[in-house]
């Protein structure tokens, strides 16, 4: 790809994936305290990006030093923390499968999660609902808070805290059930016993899939495109009104129109919801995500901070490499 | 060889001769290796696999064309409303009438009895090992005793039906000791194939009830079972199949052979099987029949082997519409 002159007025913006192929620039003046640009439909109404200015002014979290420390938790005020992780690890047997990581992820942004295969990605966020705890061979170290309480304490029942953050898998996974029940059946199972239509519906349009379905509620679920598959489970996974929806590469099984109108939602979602999105796709992480987490292999999180900072100006040479495609 | 007259003219005429054969010879001529050989060998490997399935073939067809010859005429409604006599002028159209009745209507109480108790042990045994048990020594020394038992001879369950169910627990020689004694020659079968169907269920099922906080018993319950219970119909159903035409097991526990009436009671007019009373079951009685010194006998059992075989076959269309039906989902 031929590299662009930057320019002073080009927006570096998350829907300019090959921004991360061109020279890094440090500090550009243009980014400094600039209003974003206006062309950014969903940073113009957003209101929810309070402490903004912060990806402007890298913190540099391992003193400068190009070194594979853990990234300091510090960049997000603990007050805006839903999940905060302490020195978390994950063995697997022998294998370990995370060093410590120490993250706190923010309230109502999306957190992408990148990294090449086999870096401990998917380990983690399985970590966030303790999905781990269905692979017998798995040990959890450290700290996992959720709203300051930690997960892994012995007084906490996995099933209360998956209610409280709910996930959407890499392939759509609907229950050979009519739509209608798979949209209720977490809230039937958590003993729901208000207006179950009104919440059904509720969840279909969150989930931008009530016009297409809104006529076939009794037909079954597995009769949907792959897309509508995908976002009947995240309508299945908001209906119960998470705090949290955890993501695996929730677009990867599906065709690029489809993959558009998940991410789409999944900026919607961000107004009520805390998102955490793993995907391989850079360009996926670099378009819908606020925060980015950056795995390198052997279950590092290397770096974390502000998309657009992660994208333009990585602080880590490795992360640098992998952005830009030298590896992964 | 027309596809190189082409590349022979295309060279000549605009000529591209790189890369190109302009001989006209077979392009794959210096192919090595005796493909054709390889080929006629395949040849032969297919053809014999084809005569061995042949020989299950021809061997069913003529065992069924042979019972159906011996038994056509004497398979009637007397034959199958009647009890058993030991005088053949009964057996004939147009005599008194003698038949089937006991041991059809014992071997189908046998078969329900059996089929209740293998589906909640069987299932409650290959729902803990599946999705419970944590991977551990004892789970697969478990598993592989399973796997073994399924390997004993009948007549082993037979002796031990006789010693638990007939004489420790006192059922004696009753519906239930039987059933009991069958239900533990298929159980092993029925938990394999049970554990089987459970673990066709993808674990995205379960990960998608877990991730909506559903909890163990929830997920098992709305998730795991319903998608695999045709599966687990279906081998119990095979497996009882087998228990039906099973003999070895019940001359131990003493199932009658000569039994003339149903082990049915009648309780406030309404016809209940009597789970202690002895009973007959249509293997007993063909094998009785196939006994008896009078040659037209052989006719009687052969009509014994025609209903026997028709039961039979009954409950395995019932397990392929059952499969069927879920699979088309």
């Amino acid at each position: 790809m031929p590299e662009k002159q930057p320019t002073a007025d080009e927006p570096h913006t998350a829907n300019e994936p090959h921004a991360a192929n061109e020279p890094r620039r440090a500090h550009e003046p243009h980014a400094a305290n600039e209003p974003r640009p206006a062309h950014e439909p969903r940073r113009a109404h957003e209101p929810r990006r309070a402490h903004e200015p912060t990806a402007t002014e890298p913190i540099r979290t391992d003193g400068g030093r190009v070194t594979e420390a853990t990234p300091s938790i510090q960049e997000i005020p603990e007050a805006d923390t839903v999940i905060e992780s302490k020195d978390l690890t994950v063995h697997y047997g022998d294998v370990q499968a995370l060093q410590p990581v120490n993250v706190r992820l923010p309230e109502r942004e999306v957190t992408a999660i990148i990294g090449p295969s086999g870096c401990g990605k998917s380990t983690f966020l399985r970590c966030l609902n303790r999905m781990n705890d269905m692979v017998d061979a798995a040990r959890v170290g450290g700290e996992l808070r959720f709203r300051g309480k930690n997960v892994y304490d012995g007084d906490v029942d996995p099933v209360a805290l998956r209610r409280r953050v709910g996930m959407v898998f890499q392939k759509p996974n609907p229950f050979p059930k009519s739509i209608y029940d798979n949209v209720a059946y977490g809230l039937k199972i958590q003993g729901f016993d208000g207006d179950m239509d009104a919440r059904v519906e509720e969840a279909l349009r969150g989930a931008a899939l009530w016009n297409e379905v809104s006529d076939q509620l009794d037909s079954s679920g597995l009769a949907l495109s792959g897309g509508q598959q995908q976002r009947l489970c995240i309508a299945r996974a908001i209906a119960p009104d998470p705090e949290v929806i955890l993501m695996d590469e929730p677009a990867s099984a599906l065709d690029p129109v489809a993959t558009a109108k998940v991410e789409d939602l999944i900026d919607e979602l961000a107004e009520q919801y805390t998102v955490v999105i793993v995907t391989h796709n850079m360009q996926q992480a670099a378009r819908i995500s606020d925060k980015t987490a950056v795995f390198l292999t052997g279950g590092k999180l290397v770096e974390f901070g502000d998309t657009d900072r992660i994208f333009e100006n990585p602080e880590n040479q490795r992360v640098e490499d992998y952005i830009t495609g030298k590896f992964g | 060889m027309t596809g190189s007259e082409r590349d022979g003219r295309g060279s000549d005429g605009g000529g591209e001769d790189e890369g190109v054969r302009a001989d006209g010879g077979d392009p794959f001529a210096s192919v090595g290796g005796n493909i054709e050989r390889k080929q006629r060998l395949g040849r032969v490997f297919v053809g014999i696999c084809f005569a061995s399935t042949l020989v299950g073939i021809v061997a069913l067809v003529a065992l069924i064309g042979d019972v159906l010859y011996e038994a056509w005429g004497w398979v009637t409604l007397d034959f199958l409303t009647y009890p058993p006599s030991r005088f053949i002028e009964n057996y004939y159209p147009g005599g008194r009438g003698a038949g089937i009745y006991p041991a059809l209507v014992g071997s189908i109480l046998l078969i329900a009895l059996t089929a209740v108790f293998t589906m909640f042990i069987g299932v409650g045994a290959a729902i803990y090992l599946e999705e419970y048990a944590a991977e551990s020594r004892l789970k697969s020394f478990i598993e592989a005793n399973i796997a073994n038992l399924a390997g004993v001879p009948s007549i082993v369950y037979g002796l031990l039906g006789l010693a638990v169910f007939v004489r420790a627990v006192g059922f004696g020689e009753s519906l239930l000791a039987g059933a009991l004694t069958l239900t533990l020659l298929i159980l092993p079968i029925v938990i394999v194939s049970a554990q089987e169907a459970l673990r066709a269920v993808p674990d995205s099922q379960r990960e998608a009830a877990y991730g909506v906080g559903a909890t163990d018993w929830e997920v098992v319950r709305d998730v795991v079972l319903p998608a695999a219970l045709p599966g687990i119909m279906t081998g119990t159903i095979l497996s009882l199949s087998r228990a039906i035409g099973e003999t070895a097991p019940l001359i131990m526990v003493g199932a009658a052979t000569s039994m003339f009436v149903a082990p049915v009671r009648e309780v406030g007019g309404v016809p209940v099987p009597d789970l202690f009373g002895s009973f007959a079951a249509m293997p007993m009685q063909i094998f009785d029949w196939a006994r008896l010194p009078e040659a037209e006998f052989q006719h009687v059992a052969a009509a014994g082997i025609v209903v026997l075989l028709t039961v039979l076959l009954l409950m395995n269309v019932t397990a392929i519409l059952i499969r069927n039906k879920y699979e088309t989902r």
